[in-house]
């Protein structure tokens, strides 16, 4: 008996019985707090708690400004956003470990969740998934009415089985293993920006 | 026959070190502390709590249904899927794939399923060369030591513990113990070792039935540059992380990360659904003894838990004896129901490691009757007759004194007596463990009894 037959087998055998029912997940999920805040506000604060920065700008120029201004000593700024080319098309990178050397990532998210302070990134975006994590640096684009309240909502909006990859980021890399302190870039990106504007918007 | 692991004595060498004792427990009811505040800020708490639970014992009175709806999906996404009853054939499925491919080189991210089953010493024996890339997870590679905790492995290390390490292994300054330069001197050390890495690595924190893809959480990142940069990723599951729908991941989700350090969510909450531009993906679901769990109908409910950490950072045992006293894979609350559960023999004091205070119980996110469970493991290894003498004995004359209220009143009356005059040194020797590291209570007066019957009886 293969290993996969024997397991079936040994499960089938052992399920608990009564078997229990699957739950109903209310839609949309009831929040007993009620709204406290706007969902933008809130997105930005939990962006904040989890290590991220956020800003507005106007328009793809003014976010083009904003990179140089935020990373003035970057070399290489790989785009998977067309408004704001940098020095490096992600779809012109063959191999994942081209990236090696990226010192800033720029890339365009379609969702923000607020209670996580989350962005939404997929294959779709990100073209090279390493680019969200090899890159020393994240500057993430974001539709300010694309932001929703809870990770329920978001659940919802998104199609997980449509792209091999997906990853709700929150803030850049962190780890707290050396006594609990808080260090942000333990080994993917060293700070997550958002840039608010408006999709359509150049 | 298995030696039995010793948690007394390794708690006490534990707590001996005063500075690490203290250190660790102030750490670690942090944690309990942040995930408080954390959850206080959502009311539909207890509303996850239920939904999670009930959940999971759907997922897992339906399992073999789960299990074969994950396959086909995973496999119509040319994910390539494969099965384990046990450590051994986990390890010899990963080492096959490896080999198929001419990989050397492996670079992993924390799984607990992994430490389960042996798989680093088992690769390292055929020359591939693992590298763990979590930060706490690589301290403890580097200490030959298994995870403490299951969240942060290496909490009961100090900073100059870790400086320490680092200097030694990679060559950092012994003097400078600020975490931020032992972080960074890590990232600099494992960045080559994923851009030359053959494979990447990872567990899974849940499996979507309905779409056959997988969920890592991670706080590093580590997990998504191994699974990025490698153009091999394997990943190993167990049969019991197993979820129906994609809208059950919102529930434990937002419960994972608040029930393990207080936070929102992990930094990184990473969905894999079929291999990547360029690369592939195969996937290990392994039983190794979960499947005779489910079968228990005392401790099947353990197969529910999501390995957030909360019952040991709300443990008082755990947290002054620290993680590395239980000798096992799993440690703290969680671990003294599971591991006997892999070798009853080898971890039949665990079960005792525990005051029976309950708190894990409460903490848990999917509502596991952790403590009703110690307490039925204790039934167990007395059933098996794998009590030590020292318990044996002591148990037998205190059930004996305890069920008759006659020898229950002499044995006060005399206990009183000896503690008034009996010398310091017969109270507190190595025979007695409750004179250890505490002064025995004072003795009434009177006792309840006498008192009742002085002030209530009388006629």
């Amino acid at each position: 008996m293969s290993a996969r037959e024997h397991i079936l087998a040994a499960v089938r055998r052992n399920v608990p019985r009564p078997a229990i029912p699957l739950p109903d997940i209310p839609s949309p999920f009831p929040l007993t707090q009620g709204k406290r805040e706007s969902v933008l506000a809130s997105f930005r604060n939990q962006l904040e708690v989890m290590g991220g920065k956020s800003l507005e700008v106007a328009d793809g120029a003014a976010a083009q400004a904003k990179v140089r201004e935020l990373f003035p000593g970057a070399k290489v700024i790989c785009s998977a956003v067309p408004e704001l080319p940098g020095t490096r098309r992600v779809e012109d990178v063959r191999d994942p470990h081209e990236l090696h050397d990226v010192d800033v990532g720029v890339i365009r998210s379609p969702l923000g969740v607020a209670e996580a302070g989350a962005v939404w990134l997929t294959q779709g975006e990100l073209v090279v998934n390493a680019l969200g994590v090899l890159a020393q640096h994240l500057v993430v684009l974001l539709d300010p009415a694309a932001v929703v309240a809870t990770m329920h909502d978001a659940y919802e909006r998104i199609q997980l089985a449509a792209s091999p990859y997906g990853v709700f980021m929150a803030g850049p890399s962190a780890t707290g293993d050396i006594e609990g302190v808080i260090i942000h870039g333990a080994q993917g990106t060293r700070s997550l920006t958002v840039l608010f504007f408006r999709r359509g918007t150049s | 026959m298995t030696r039995a692991v010793d948690p007394e004595g390794r708690a006490e060498r534990f707590i001996a070190l005063e500075e690490h004792e203290a250190t660790h427990d102030r750490l670690v009811w942090g944690m309990r502390q942040h995930r408080d505040q954390a959850v206080a800020a959502v009311p539909e708490w207890e509303q996850l709590r239920e939904l999670a639970s009930q959940i999971k014992e759907h997922t897992l009175t339906h399992l073999d249904q789960y299990l074969e709806q994950f396959e086909q999906n995973a496999t119509k996404l040319g994910t390539q899927v494969h099965w384990a009853r046990d450590a051994e054939e986990h390890n010899a499925v990963v080492y096959n794939i490896l080999q198929s491919h001419g990989a050397k080189s492996l670079i992993k991210s924390k799984s607990m399923l992994q430490e389960e089953c042996g798989l680093t010493p088992y690769l390292q024996k055929r020359s591939i060369e693992v590298t763990e890339s979590d930060l706490g997870e690589r301290i403890q590679q580097l200490s030959n030591e298994p995870p403490s905790h299951i969240v942060v492995p290496a909490i009961h290390k100090l900073r100059s513990d870790v400086a320490e390490l680092f200097a030694k292994e990679l060559g950092t300054d012994p003097t400078n113990t600020d975490p931020h330069y032992l972080t960074e001197s890590m990232r600099n050390n494992a960045r080559p070792r994923f851009l030359a890495a053959d494979a990447g690595m990872t567990g899974a924190n849940f499996a979507v039935a309905e779409t056959g893809g997988f969920v890592v959480c991670t706080n590093e990142g580590n997990a998504d540059i191994g699974a990025s940069v490698p153009p091999l990723h394997v990943a190993s599951i167990g049969i019991e992380k197993l979820i129906p729908r994609v809208r059950d991941l919102a529930i434990f989700i937002r419960m994972l990360s608040r029930s393990a350090l207080g936070w929102p969510i992990t930094q990184y909450t990473s969905h894999f659904h079929g291999p990547r531009r360029g690369g592939e993906l195969h996937v290990v679901l392994v039983d190794n003894t979960r499947s005779e769990r489910l079968g228990s109908p005392d401790f099947w409910h353990a197969l529910k838990c999501i390995r957030c950490g909360a019952c040991m950072n709300t443990c008082p045992v755990y947290r002054r004896g620290g993680g590395l006293s239980y000798g096992a894979t799993y440690s703290g609350p969680i671990g003294v129901i599971l591991d006997p559960g892999f070798d009853l023999r080898k971890y039949r004091e665990l079960p005792f490691h525990s005051s029976l205070c309950g708190s894990c119980t409460e903490v848990c996110p999917v509502k596991i009757d952790i403590s009703e469970q110690i307490y039925k493991w204790r039934r167990v290894v007395v059933g098996n007759g794998l009590l030590t003498i020292t318990k044996r004995v002591g148990m037998t004359a205190l059930g004996a004194t305890l069920s008759h209220s006659t020898l229950f009143h002499a044995a006060e009356s005399v206990g009183e007596t000896a503690l008034k005059i009996l010398p310091r040194a017969v109270l507190y020797n190595p025979f007695n463990p409750w004179g250890k590291h505490r002064e025995m209570p004072t003795v009434p007066r009177q006792t309840f009894r006498q008192w009742y019957l002085e002030n209530r009886r009388k006629p």
